[in-house]
Order: structure tokens, then sequence, then C-alpha cells
């Protein structure tokens, strides 16, 4: 009696876990929402999301999203450029043409590099990286959005190379075997067979990539500058949607405009990142089949 | 040689020094760290309190912070993951409850660590009234560590052959049972893997603590868990932006730890791995 009695207790626990887990994605979304409505009720959402300023102490106030969504893109597109080419042939490199024994060593270092946390990564770019781009690139400032977008990434590669190679390694061995029958070379057929083979498992690296990338904060606060306003050019100070909610919400006072505006930043992230977790979700699907 | 291994060789040297180009930052970076931050280590640096404006002194608060954060993000987050990794495995049938959870395991992932920080602030903080304390924090980290510890537990228990299950149930176990006796002690180490691997994230982690429990400067260390407490990462965020001339090696040196820290959870993680493996009979 008293071990049903046990039992039913611990299988409700079971599933009120699996049910948390969704209460938390929901409560996530509902508490954004929620302050962010407060900031709609007072600022229009038409000029939050086409206003081309972002000036919160000012007077009036304007909270126009774009700046930082501008910024957040273009040091998202330069690090994707950098990054998928790279980790995808890295990727290549791991699974098909490494020996054994490198093959160890270069996972181990890849996984080092996905544990290096992000805030150390930004003092490497204050202290190094800034600099010596200032002065080979004659910059006006090292704290640019290349900057933060070369070590986004680098640190969106180890995604994408795990998540290419798993990609590459999936692919039956039949259809590597027919290439080499009919007389193809190792390359020939990674190039022509592998590749256009795991290209929805590369689809889903990339997308996961993009969203580590659109994601991370400290680095782009750290190294990118700070200065919400279109940037024209990757060579210029710009700052994202993170890294102003992270400088921001320090300086507000809660239940301001300010404050609130904040959070329709944070839903606006949110959503972006849910859609690009659905989309990386779905190919990976694909890919596994 | 003929063209196409000419070509072959090309290809293959330009991956390589693809990968090089990878790598070789990677070592690059952990070297620079060591032998510029070495020179600050000392038994001071890391059991004393930051003095003269974070300038002087050690970094024993933030170490302190960092570990409690650490074992107050796992109180709260094993018993949650492993319990839902559990139910998706063991009890879900394939239906839309289920298909539902993985979905939010999936986002949980991606959402940025900035955004649990917005949540933590205006949920726990605020909302549920902990103020900017360890509570608070460790929440914070909790729900932000538990999709890998979900995706690691579930692999786990997903490589526990099914005929464990089967005897069991045959011989007249309960389904909790079975779960407890044959199938948990036998996923382990791949719980313990993956739990200690989203420890060390956690450990890492800047945006999520930024306003839910780290504090400035706290050269003291916490009486309850309603208290701030300083934090490795945020430490180093503070003392790299917002100090003026701050003497670089120490900088180096809180980095070193931090690095260190989450290197040496990662080890533990290795090595239990391994050592079960070895175990392992099936």
């Amino acid at each position: 009696m008293f071990r049903k009695i046990n039992e039913r207790i611990i299988e409700t626990a079971i599933r009120v876990s699996g049910f948390a887990v969704i209460a938390f994605v929901i409560l996530i979304f509902l508490f954004l929402l929620k302050d962010s409505l407060s900031l709609f009720r007072v600022y229009p959402l038409k000029a939050f999301l086409t206003s081309t300023q972002w000036l919160p102490i000012s007077e009036p106030p304007t909270f126009g999203i774009i700046p930082l969504l501008m910024g957040s893109i273009l040091v998202m597109v330069g690090a994707i450029v950098i990054c998928v080419p790279i980790g995808v042939a890295t990727a290549l490199f791991i699974a098909e043409v490494a020996p054994g024994y490198l093959k160890m060593i270069l996972k181990s270092l890849v996984e080092i590099l996905a544990s290096i946390p992000s805030v150390v990564l930004g003092f490497i770019g204050i202290v190094w990286l800034g600099p010596f781009l200032k002065t080979t690139l004659h910059l006006n400032t090292g704290m640019c959005g290349l900057t933060g977008a070369i070590l986004l990434a680098f640190m969106a590669l180890p995604t994408i190379i795990s998540i290419s190679e798993d990609a590459i390694i999936g692919i039956p061995r039949s259809y590597k075997e027919a290439a080499y029958g009919l007389g193809a070379t190792r390359w020939q057929t990674m190039w022509r067979i592998v590749l256009p083979a795991a290209s929805s498992g590369i689809i889903a690296a990339v997308m996961l990539g993009i969203g580590r990338v659109i994601g991370e904060t400290m680095v782009v606060m750290m190294v990118t500058g700070n200065a919400p306003i279109i940037p024209h050019s990757i060579l210029q100070p710009l700052r994202t949607l993170t890294a102003t909610i992270a400088g921001e919400m320090g300086e507000t006072v809660g239940g301001s405009d300010h404050y609130y505006a904040l959070f329709a930043v944070g839903l606006v992230l949110f959503v972006i990142t849910f859609m690009l977790n659905f989309v990386a979700d779905i190919s990976l699907r694909k890919s596994r089949k | 040689m003929n063209a196409a291994g000419i070509r072959q060789k090309i290809a293959f040297t330009i991956l390589g020094l693809i990968t090089l180009l990878v790598v070789a930052p990677i070592v690059l970076i952990i070297y620079y760290v060591i032998s510029r931050g070495w020179s600050a280590m000392s038994w001071e640096f890391l059991t004393a309190a930051p003095r003269n404006g974070m300038k002087e002194g050690g970094i024993f608060p933030a170490i302190v912070g960092t570990v409690l954060l650490i074992v107050g993000t796992m109180l709260f987050s094993l018993p949650v993951g492993i319990l839902s990794a559990v139910y998706l495995v063991e009890y879900a049938k394939d239906n839309l409850f289920t298909r539902l959870i993985k979905l939010s395991v999936v986002n949980l992932s991606g959402i940025p660590s900035i955004v649990y920080g917005l949540f933590g602030f205006t949920l726990f903080v605020v909302f549920l009234g902990f103020g900017t304390s360890i509570l608070a924090g460790s929440l914070t980290l909790a729900i932000m560590s538990l999709p890998v510890i979900i995706t690691a537990t579930k692999e786990a228990l997903e490589a526990v052959p099914m005929t464990y299950r089967e005897i069991s149930l045959s011989l007249g176990a309960t389904r909790w049972q079975t779960v407890r006796y044959c199938v948990l002690p036998y996923a382990i180490p791949g719980i313990l893997t993956g739990t200690v691997l989203s420890l060390s994230r956690a450990a890492g982690e800047t945006a999520p603590i930024l306003f839910t429990v780290a504090a400035f400067y706290l050269p003291r260390l916490p009486r309850s868990v309603f208290d701030q407490v300083m934090a490795l990462p945020y430490h180093l965020y503070v003392i790299s932006t917002q100090v003026p001339n701050m003497p670089a090696k120490l900088s180096f040196a809180t980095g070193l730890v931090l690095i260190g820290l989450v290197c040496l959870m990662n080890l533990v993680s290795i090595v239990l791995r391994a050592h079960y493996r070895k175990k392992k009979q099936w």
C-alpha cells in the first residue's frame, strides 16, 4: 500500500517535470510579452519597429529597434561569412581526411574552444584583437563590428563543426562506395557526393550557428563599441540587440518606458531565435532520415 | 600522378590549412592567458578579497560565488532535468504533449542567455520578490541548463537495451521499479557527463547573472541565499571594462582561474565517461 502511494508520487513528479519544460518556454514568452505590452500601451508598435533612432534617454525618447537590429544583422552576417566555410572545411577534414590520432586531438581542441567562457574571449578582443585590427587596418578604433564578427565566428565554430561532422559521418557508406566503384577519387566523392548528401545537416548547423551568434551578449558588448546608430560598414562601432539589453538594463528605473522597451527588444530576440531553432530542427530531422 | 590526383592533393592541403587556422588560435589563446596570468597567480590571489578598487588583492569572493551558483544550479536543474528525460523516454506516448515537450527542449536550448537574464529578473527578482540573490541567479541558470541535461539524460536512457526493461517487467516489477532498478543505474554515467558539462557552461555564463545575482564589488561572503555574490565571469567583465588603470595581469589571472575551473569540470566529465565506459557490460 505504502509502496503504491510512493510510486504514485514519483510518477506524478515525472509528469510534472515533463510539463514544467513546456511551462518554462510559455512563461518566458508570457513574461516578455507582458512587459513589452506595457511599452506598446504608451509607445506605438509601429514606431518601435520602423523608427531609425534609438534614443532612450532623450526627451521625448525614441525607441526604434532598426539600428540595433541592423547592428545584430551586420555582425551576424560577418560572423557567418567567416565561420561557415571554415567550419564546414574543418568538419570535412576531421571526418574524412585526418587519421585517427589527429582526429582525437582536433576534436578535443574544438571541445576546449566550446568551453571557453565568452567573457574571456571578449577580454582577448579588448586586449589583443581590437588593437591588432586597429593598427593593421588603420581604423579609428579597434572596437568595431569586425572585431565582434571575428570573435563570434570563432565562438560559433564548435557548433558548426560538430553538427556538420555528424551530418557527414551519418551518410550511408554505400553512397561513397558507389562513387569509388565508378573510379572517383576521395576528393571528388567528398565534393560531389558527401557534401550534397549532408546538405540538410549543414543547413541545420548554419541555422544553429546563426542562433548562437545573434544571442551572444558579452563578446559584442565588450568589443563592438556600443554605438546605437545605423552602421554603414562593419568597420564602424555599432551595437546589437543583446548588448543593448545588457548595457542599459542596469541604468533604467523599474517600470519606466525605457525598462519596458528593453523587454520588447528581448521579445524580438526570443522570436528570432525561436524561428531559427524551429527551422534547424526541421532540417536536422530531414538529415537523419 | 593524374590531374584528379593532383587536385585531391591540393584540396586536402587546403582543408588541412583551414583546420590549422581554426585550432592554432585556440592553442594561442590558452597559452596567452596562461603566460600572462601566471605571474599574478598566488595563494593570496586565490584566497583574499579584492582591495583598493579591485586593483589589488585576490578574487576569493568571486570564486566562492561561482561555486555557490554551480551548486544552486545543480540542485534545481538536476531533478527536473532527469525526471523530464525519464518521462520522455520511459513514459511518454507519441502524442501532441510529447512533441510539445521535445519542441520546448529545442527552443530552450536556443534562447539567448541575455533573454534568460531578463526573464530571471522579471520572474524571480521582481515578481516572486527574491531580490538580486543567489536563489534568483541559480534558478535562472538552472532553467538555462535544462536542455543540455535533458538531452544527455535522454541519450543515456535510450542507450540502455530494451531487454533490460522487458525482463524486469516480465518479472512483475512496476514501471517505476523497472526505471529505478534496471534502467537508471546503467544510464548514470551518461547523465553525469551531460550534467557536469552543462554546469561548466553555466559557470562561465555572464549574461544571465548580470541582473539576477552578480555584485559589482562585495568583499565579503554571502550569509544567506538571498544575498548577492560576486562571480568570476562577471568580475572579469567588470575589471576589464569598468575599472580604469586595472593591472592587466590581474585580469589575465582571473581569466586563467575561470578557464581552469571550466576545464577542470570538463576533465571530470571526460574521466567519468571513460571510467564508466570501461565497466559497461553490454
